[in-house]
């Protein structure tokens, strides 16, 4: 089986006026599936460059990028909206549902961009509300949610693709304690009962304790990885 | 379908702010509606009021001419003789010819005066104008032929002159002068086309106004009457063959008369309507485009306050084509409904104004179409550029951004 990620010498350098600023300086690691990983390193590290790139949010100035076996590296804007669609999902610091409406809605809202049925759509989104333990919450707009309980309206959404992948940026940075212990079960119960991998950047290391395997950025580089134990 | 459908959701989770942006629209439109009606029904109570006069009409009216160099205007020549007329009755198509002497003098009666219009004619003249009675009879032709000092007196003149409301019937009226028998009164006809009060005028034999009134052997305007609106044409041209030949007009001399058919002058003012109509449909329509700019304007800020949804959309999988289309359907959609509502609110208003003012009120369908259409192409036009700049987002900075 294909890892997830493989990517080799991976480099971003972004133009800052006649500035040249680089965001990734060589980066190289594979995710296999069914691994939980947490990327690590103080702001600037590159850890978030190395997310968007991973996320296919954004593309890297060289290197090169296999997800699932396929090199990705040079795709046009639509098709990485497709692998996005089909093969990847989001959770964010601040959980960005639509407002005024509903938990199942917003679930609903990348199977819309899919091309899934309506029949189906709301019977996938409420199976995944089930697992996340939200299915109560249905009906509910987000502002009538706790965060952490929107947190997890946004987990169940990052699922209804079944993605090969769940990229999570800092899931837990606008929750207090009780709620990001919450998330973090959360998230390894689903690696560990479903297989789900799940890659987070965090910069909290109680938060990273929860991921199987730890990699910590600086300037753009990977200077340890505790399933490599590269020395630091 | 799904695109419609994602705009549809995002507009009516913003109901309050989608109505406001449509507002601009509304009111162009309703305004367009309203503006256009008003304008047509003008047009068109003109031309009933010109029809009313009697469409088979044919006025003769003498030409310019040259004095000592300088050039009267037209109705300056004093050409149009009554034997002109005589003539005229005689063309195959015509139904009745009557001269007109038109002199304006104070008229007095008991103890009222009142300046008016007398007008010297023929007894054919009501016949002419589909001019009814309203008491007594007209003067005779026996009265013309003998130059009668008889009078027939118009509404305004009997209320001006009567005004305790007693019959005017075998009353004498003083007209420069000249004291007049009165034998009848004539119906209220109302204003006429172009806002003169019709009623305002005293009749008497042409033949006395001009030995008693005006002292000369022409007369102001020859009313010719066709037998039907499809002989209108003929007689038109039969009239201006036998004056030339009475006049002695071989080309290149120019004509000293003119003979215009009422199908003409109501033509002319209907075409003045039109120009009203069109500039103020265009003061309107300047209205449904600053709506249109207010449309620009919601959707501009609609994309800055949702930038991140934008990031979202984009994120979980929406090519930026598909963020493209949602924006400008939700632009064609408010301006769309926007437009319908203008529409409707046009219509009431419409019908508000026919109500109140009395206006007859007209509202082409062609311009309900175009208002409509107009105002889907306003959507599009303006809510394209707020739309190309939603797609073009970057999704990692949409997403980043505060």
């Amino acid at each position: 089986m294909a890892s997830v990620v493989n990517v080799k010498d991976l480099r971003k350098v972004y133009e800052l006026g006649s500035q040249q600023v680089v965001g990734l300086a060589g980066v190289d690691l594979r995710i296999e599936p069914g691994e939980f990983v947490a990327v690590m390193g103080p702001s600037g590290s590159g850890k978030s460059t190395f997310m968007h790139i991973t996320g296919l949010l954004d593309e890297p100035s060289s290197g090169t990028y296999e997800f699932e076996g396929a090199d990705v590296s040079n795709l046009s804007d639509d098709d990485r909206a497709d692998i996005r669609s089909r093969r990847l999902g989001f959770v964010f610091q601040s959980y960005n549902l639509l407002a005024r409406t509903s938990a199942v809605e917003n679930v609903e809202l990348p199977m819309l961009y899919a091309g899934v049925p309506d029949a189906e759509r709301r019977r996938i989104a409420l199976e995944k509300m089930e697992i996340v333990g939200v299915e109560r919450l249905a009906n509910h707009a987000s502002n009538q949610m706790s965060g952490g309980q929107q947190q997890r309206v946004a987990i169940a959404r990052s699922l209804v693709n079944d993605p090969a992948l769940i990229l999570a940026d800092e899931p837990t940075g606008a929750l207090d304690t009780r709620s990001s212990e919450d998330v973090m079960r959360l998230f390894t119960q689903l690696n560990e009962e479903r297989g789900i991998t799940i890659l987070l950047v965090t910069h909290e290391a109680d938060v990273a304790a929860y991921a199987k395997r730890v990699v910590m950025f600086r300037d753009g580089l990977i200077v340890s990885d505790s399933a490599t134990k590269v020395a630091a | 379908m799904k695109t419609l459908r994602i705009a549809l959701d995002a507009l009516l989770r913003n109901r309050a702010r989608s109505l406001l942006t449509m507002l601009g629209v509304i009111i162009g439109v309703a305004a367009v509606i309203v503006t256009v009606a008003i304008g047509a029904g003008a047009r068109i109570s003109v031309q009933n009021q010109i029809n009313s006069l009697g469409s088979n009409l044919i006025v003769v009216m003498p030409g310019s001419v040259t004095q000592s160099g300088a050039r009267t205007g037209s109705g300056g020549a004093s050409t149009l003789t009554p034997e002109d007329g005589m003539a005229i009755a005689k063309l195959p198509g015509v139904a009745a010819v009557s001269p007109v002497v038109n002199v304006r003098s104070q008229v007095v009666s008991g103890g009222n005066n009142w300046q008016t219009q007398v007008s010297g004619v023929a007894p054919t003249y009501t016949f002419v104008r589909s001019w009814p009675m309203d008491s007594g009879t007209f003067f005779t032709q026996n009265d013309v032929l003998s130059a009668a000092k008889v009078a027939v007196l118009g509404q305004t003149v009997v209320q001006n002159l009567f005004p305790d409301g007693s019959s005017p019937i075998g009353k004498t009226v003083f007209i420069k002068g000249v004291p007049f028998t009165i034998v009848g009164t004539l119906a209220a006809l109302g204003q006429s086309g172009l806002g003169q009060d019709q009623d305002d005028t005293i009749m008497i034999p042409y033949t006395s106004a001009m030995q008693r009134l005006t002292g000369q052997t022409t007369v102001n305007t020859l009313m010719v009457s066709a037998q039907d609106a499809q002989s209108v044409a003929g007689v038109q041209t039969g009239v201006t063959a036998l004056l030339e030949q009475r006049h002695r007009i071989t080309p290149p001399q120019q004509d000293d008369f003119s003979v215009r058919n009422l199908q003409d002058i109501a033509a002319a003012a209907s075409s003045t309507g039109a120009v009203m109509e069109f500039l103020l449909a265009g003061v309107a329509a300047v209205s449904l485009i600053v709506g249109g700019i207010g449309i620009m304007n919601i959707m501009m800020v609609s994309v800055t306050e949702r930038t991140r949804e934008i990031g979202l959309r984009m994120a979980v999988g929406a090519r930026s084509r598909v963020i493209l289309r949602q924006f400008l359907t939700e632009s064609i959609v408010l301006s769309t409904v926007g437009g319908l509502i203008g529409v409707c609110c046009g219509l009431a208003g419409t019908g508000l104004v026919a109500i109140l003012a009395k206006w007859p009120m007209m509202i082409p369908p062609a311009w309900i179409a175009f208002s409509v259409l107009f105002s889907a192409m306003v959507g599009i036009f303006f809510g394209y550029y707020p739309a190309r700049k939603a797609a073009n987002l970057r999704p990692i900075e949409a997403l980043r951004f505060e």
